[in-house]
């Protein structure tokens, strides 16, 4: 067995591809739990609403207008689907959670998990069983450097998901609205004294994790090229898997887990075909961030950059 | 004059206990009034009902004039009502300045940084260590930033619960020092405190709680001759 170095460049260059959208979605989970404290498990239902409202906004601007440029037809869709989700954000928290803002723990992650199974379902009446296909509209013609491919849409993706990334760390932390809600993560009660509304606090941090969860789901649809009722799930899971690895809470936490984890997924699947002697095959992918989760939560349950640890007053 | 907070009736429970049994006072505008009591007396549940963090079951808080028991605690800093609560209640996790910005949350004029510079300049220590997470401070620091903390919302009526508590001496003194300048400036002082001998040589009036009620009121003066008070909170033999 030799080693290839553009084989293994190639990996790095669909890790990062993929630890991109991972980031944007764990970020969500992160956020929420920062400051409520609560596994939002619909989250992942979200990015796939939004990924399907895109491509439905996408199609029928194929079939009215076909040779449109393609990042014209990305931003219309991706405009489309971010108040889409932005509302069923403040929404679920409106409905879903704030009801049982003082309850014990345990109710509101089941409601989670009722509320991703109303929107699957919704999904499902909406745009069907099947999966969707994106049109031709993008470039198919990679760059190749030192022997790996990468294509717009890649690098596109990694970019702007890190220029979101960037723009949201400025956010929280540069702004008096993200001053509040570090404010509010910690101490909600006081932050009250201080005349924050909390609950407005609360609705802004859902809708903003939202609108990154709309944007990456027309990055993992667009990368895919195709969308599914379904695709939140395993992608809601990963993202979650990405934030405990992080350090749930911590926003630059969640960046690093999820980059790390599209590259553990991407070496991963490249390799385990190599070093099982070709026992297990790529399509094994999805068993490493599980295997990931579960040694995080076994050996370091806080996470790498985690301070807190996951039980909050 | 009418009283700048009055108090009717007011009780207040958590689940079965009953905290608050039914209550009277009142705060007049440029007072600085001290309420002492036992531990578990009702002292911090008293100003937990006034800023709303929790509901009275019955009676009236009136402040300016206006019922406030059904307006929010975020609404009420507005209106000039502060609350430094037991336990100090710093952000841990925000800088020394970013804690005393967020004391002036609700707040979109521009003098905002005059009156960052004028707590710096009453508490030079925290001008130091104002790029410093507040979870670093020692106790005596994170109790100057409280109240930096609640001057920068340009509080009418401030409400201080237990400001001495688990502080040396020497700090205590500071704490006090920065109280009576706030007072002197015009700010009305609420003092809740176990240290009973310093809260009356500082204030006016009193209250002395006792297991829900209030059972003593007056002057400090007075209240400090009284036999029954140098007992129970003055540790002197009767
Ligand atoms: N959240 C709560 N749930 C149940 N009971 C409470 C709660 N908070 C206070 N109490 C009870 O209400 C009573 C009054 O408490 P409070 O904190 O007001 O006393 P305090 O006078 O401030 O005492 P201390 O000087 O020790 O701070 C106590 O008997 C206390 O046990
Ligand atoms: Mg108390």
């Amino acid at each position: 067995m030799t080693f290839h170095p553009e084989i293994f460049l190639q990996q790095i260059i669909n890790g990062l591809v993929l630890g991109s959208i991972y980031a944007l979605v764990a970020l969500g989970y992160t956020m929420v739990y920062g400051i409520l404290g609560l596994i939002n498990f619909a989250h992942g239902e979200v990015v796939m609403i939004g990924a399907l409202t895109a491509l439905s906004v996408i199609l029928a601007l194929h079939g009215a207008a076909p040779d449109l440029p393609a990042a014209l037809f990305i931003l219309a869709g991706t405009l489309v689907a971010i108040p889409v989700t932005m509302a069923l954000g403040y929404t679920i928290e409106r409905v879903a959670y704030r009801p049982l803002r003082n309850a014990p723990r345990l109710a509101p992650l089941i409601t989670a998990i009722g509320v991703s199974i109303v929107l699957q379902n919704v999904a499902l009446l909406v745009w069907g069983r099947s999966y969707r296909s994106w049109p031709p509209i993008l470039p198919t013609t990679p760059h190749t450097i030192l022997g790996a491919n990468i294509t717009d849409l890649q690098i596109f993706i990694v970019l702007a998901a890190a220029a979101i990334m960037a723009g949201l760390m400025l956010l929280v932390n540069k702004t008096k609205l993200g001053r509040a809600m570090r404010a509010t993560a910690e101490n909600p009660a006081v932050a009250g004294l201080m005349g924050v509304n909390v609950n407005v606090i609360i609705s802004v941090t859902f809708v903003i994790g939202a609108a990154l969860g709309a944007i990456a789901g027309v990055m993992v649809s667009a990368n895919y090229q195709i969308a599914h009722y379904y695709m939140g799930f395993i992608l809601g899971l990963k993202a979650f898997t990405a934030a405990v690895l992080g350090g749930i809470g911590n926003l630059a936490g969640a960046m690093l887990g999820g980059l790390l984890l599209g590259l553990i997924e991407s070496l991963g699947a490249g390799y385990i075909g190599d070093l099982t002697g070709g026992f297990l095959g790529s399509h094994y992918q999805d068993v490493f961030a599980f295997f990931v989760l579960i040694v995080v939560l076994i050996f370091r349950p806080s996470g790498l950059v985690g301070e807190r640890v996951a039980e909050r007053a | 004059m009418s009283a700048l907070l009055e108090v009717k009736a007011l009780e207040v429970a958590y689940g079965g206990i009953r905290a608050l049994k039914g209550i009277d006072f009142e705060v007049n505008e440029g007072e600085l009034v001290a309420l002492i009591g036992a531990n578990g007396a009702g002292k911090s549940t008293t100003l937990r009902a006034l800023s709303s963090l929790v509901r009275p079951a019955a009676g009236t808080i009136r402040y300016r004039g206006e019922v406030t028991s059904a307006l929010p605690s975020y609404a009420l800093v507005r209106k000039g009502l502060a609350l430094v609560p037991e336990g100090r209640g710093v952000f841990a996790r925000l800088s020394v300045r970013e804690n005393l910005e967020m004391g002036a949350y609700h707040r979109g004029d521009r003098e905002i940084g005059k009156d960052l510079d004028r707590v710096f300049g009453l508490m030079p220590r925290l001008a130091e260590r104002s790029t410093q997470l507040a979870g670093t401070l020692s106790g005596g620091e994170q109790q100057m930033l409280a109240i930096g903390r609640s001057l920068m919302s340009r509080p009418k009526l401030l409400l201080l619960d237990e400001p001495s508590m688990g502080l040396a001496p020497i700090m205590v003194q500071k704490v006090f020092e920065i109280v009576q300048t706030v007072a002197r400036e015009g700010v009305t002082i609420l003092l809740v405190e176990q240290n009973a001998k310093l809260a009356l040589e500082l204030s006016s009036r009193g209250y002395v709680m006792e297991s829900g009620t209030i059972s003593l009121s007056g002057p400090s003066a007075k209240l400090l001759a009284d036999p029954k008070v140098r007992e129970a909170y003055l540790g002197e033999a009767a």
